[in-house]
């Protein structure tokens, strides 16, 4: 049994790509699990918005909830400091000035900004917010950049449909080599 | 002495061959020579250095459980740790005392990290790895499932991609090779395949990449092509023949043979296959590079070959003129180094260093080069040649490729500037 898995390993690691047909045998001691029992864990959002979950949050409600849970670390109106800078930069990412990389500046999908704030933030109790207020949030941090209106709202349908400024000035490198 | 070492001479300000060690280190007569020859050891030894001391005459300590560097190693650490931000807790990193260090491996309890919201205190009884997406049979693993699988064992580097990201700076800044190159390591990482765990769930032909993601508070995530999951991807177990430490990613961590640290999830517990890249913050706000026209470089995946000359370098000076071993390390992310190259004229005349065995692909090679020292000030640098021809660049190439406003993958030539009196600066040249 070990003979042949080892096979595969060495293919694998000689750089081929493993055909999908070609019978692996290991030793099968994955648990069967349902995608709809994996969905505890599955915090994954993709730039098309797939994994949104239900829920809907203002802009309005995203400042009464950055208020408490976020400014600490970000700053009054997403100023930053100690943690970055979530406003402003736009123009700096030309010519040979320092770059202010920011939610408005920078980041190419708005839908990163639902993932991130829903997995990791706030810092020291990360996963405690609902998914009303991580849709709050990211609509209020959105409207400090003016990519959204004050009065906006945003929800599974609505986020992947903001275009981000920067967006177009991603270019994708791989496979290639970084010059 | 002078006379036979300068007949070895291979380039400028007094680099000699690199076998001069290999065809003396055999024999006493070479011994004696390198001795003479080596600063530092040119006093006559005197009668009271030979007493006999006291850990002779007194019975040593006994067994230890597990065992710690002696007390006297004790600059022998991670570092500089940079200031706590947010009171105990958030992201943060530790460098490897690269200068300190000698041969291809780095210790456990050296291995650099770069975590985003602290280590996770990780009981393996309750840790799982899902895999899922696109699939025929969604999967969960267990620590002790996974210990029952085949292992294989590969010697590999991580290192960040913000690694060396000060040298984009416009005057060079002052540190150390541990401050300024310290987040690279090398380690032997001991698992199961990937491609073993992603052929048992059975992977649907329309996936093209997938999300792996951590444990920790900040669920670091990043997207990885399946082509690379289904190469020489891993769930490392074991790292340095020991279970991994919780800093690199107790209980198990994706290990992705050269690809930038940040991709080598550390306390994996998930991986979704997917059609898309997820476009997680880490690989769009973080880890892209911030090139011309404001332009942004995303997905920049392999870290390409660099070198770093760590004996001598900035605290690690030159004494006494005399006869020295330069040493470094040198990598590629896109294989084997083929070849490393010092000057000790600032660029004007190069001679090949030896490479210590084994050489490996995507692992750190150390590279030795004796040198003749006249006491002179003198600009060490050295370049790095991996096995698809890549030429590690100039600062001023790689600037001029780029700009200077990348951020991350720098890897152009260090210089270290080594003064008449044997101090060694990081310098431009």
């Amino acid at each position: 049994m070990f003979t042949r898995n080892t096979a595969v390993i060495s293919a694998a690691a000689l750089g081929f790509t493993v055909g999908l047909a070609s019978a692996t045998e290991s030793p099968g001691l994955g648990q069967p699990i349902t995608e709809k029992e994996a969905a505890a864990w599955d915090l994954s959002i993709g730039p098309d918005g797939v994994g949104l979950p239900a829920g809907r949050g203002t802009v309005k409600r995203g400042e009464e909830v950055y208020l408490q849970k976020c400014q600490g670390c970000h700053g009054e109106s997403g100023v930053g400091t100690p943690a970055d800078k979530l406003v402003g930069g736009q123009g700096t990412l030309m010519g040979d000035q320092a770059p202010v990389k920011t939610v408005g500046s920078y980041w190419p999908y708005a839908t990163t900004l639902f993932d991130y704030i829903r997995r990791a933030m706030p810092l020291g109790e990360p996963q405690t917010l609902s998914d009303n207020d991580v849709y709050a949030v990211s609509a209020y941090v959105l409207n400090l950049n003016g990519i959204i209106g004050s009065r906006a709202a945003l929800d599974a349908k609505s986020l992947p449909k903001v275009k981000m400024p920067n967006r177009d000035n991603f270019y994708i490198v791989y496979p290639g080599q970084i010059k | 002495m002078t006379e036979e070492f300068d007949a070895e001479r291979v380039a400028g300000n007094g680099l000699l061959d690199r076998r001069i060690f290999l065809r003396q280190g055999g024999g006493l007569i070479g011994a004696v020579g390198m001795a003479a020859g080596l600063a530092g050891y040119t006093r006559p030894v005197h009668a009271e250095t030979l007493v006999v001391p006291d850990w002779t005459k007194t019975p040593g300590a006994w067994l230890q459980g597990y065992t710690q560097p002696s007390k006297f190693e004790g600059k022998v650490v991670r570092g500089p740790l940079p200031n706590n931000l947010y009171n105990g807790i958030g992201p943060g990193n530790a460098r490897t005392p690269l200068q300190f260090l000698d041969g291809m491996i780095t210790p456990n309890g050296l291995h650099y990290e770069r975590s985003h919201n602290g280590i996770p205190d990780i009981d393996p009884a309750s840790h799982h790895l899902l895999i899922h997406g696109l699939v025929k049979r969604p999967l969960t693993f267990t620590v002790e499932a996974l210990s029952r699988y085949p292992m294989t064992s590969r010697i590999s580097f991580v290192e960040c991609a913000g690694n060396s990201g000060g040298m984009y700076a416009a005057t060079p800044a002052e540190g150390t090779a541990q401050s300024l190159h310290g987040l690279v390591s090398c380690a032997e990482w001991t698992g199961v395949s990937l491609a073993m765990l992603l052929e048992e769930a059975g992977v649907d032909p329309a996936a093209k990449w997938l999300v792996a993601e951590g444990a920790d508070a900040a669920a670091m995530s990043r997207s990885v092509p399946i082509g690379k999951a289904l190469d020489d991807a891993m769930v490392a177990l074991y790292q340095n023949g020991e279970r991994i430490r919780p800093s690199n990613g107790y209980p198990m961590r994706l290990l992705l043979p050269g690809y930038q640290g940040n991709m080598n999830v550390k306390w994996l517990r998930r991986v979704k296959l997917l059609r898309e890249p997820a476009m997680t913050k880490d690989e769009t706000s973080k880890y892209s590079l911030l090139v011309k026209d404001g332009k942004v470089a995303q997905f920049n995946f392999p870290m390409d070959a660099k070198s770093v000359i760590t004996k001598p370098s900035p605290g690690i000076n030159m004494t006494a003129s005399g006869l020295y071993e330069i040493s470094g390390i040198a990598w590629s992310g896109h294989g084997k180094i083929a070849k490393v190259e010092i000057t000790a004229d600032g660029g004007k005349s190069w001679a090949p260093a030896a490479l210590s065995e084994p050489v490996l692909s995507k692992a750190i090679t150390r590279f030795r080069l004796p040198w003749r020292w006249n006491g002179a000030p003198a600009i060490l640098q050295s370049r790095a040649i991996d096995e698809t021809g890549y030429v590690q660049p100039t600062r001023d190439a790689q600037i001029a490729a780029r700009g200077s406003r990348a951020a991350y993958h720098c890897n152009l030539i260090t210089s270290w500037g080594v003064a008449a009196n044997g101090e060694v600066k990081h310098v431009y040249a």
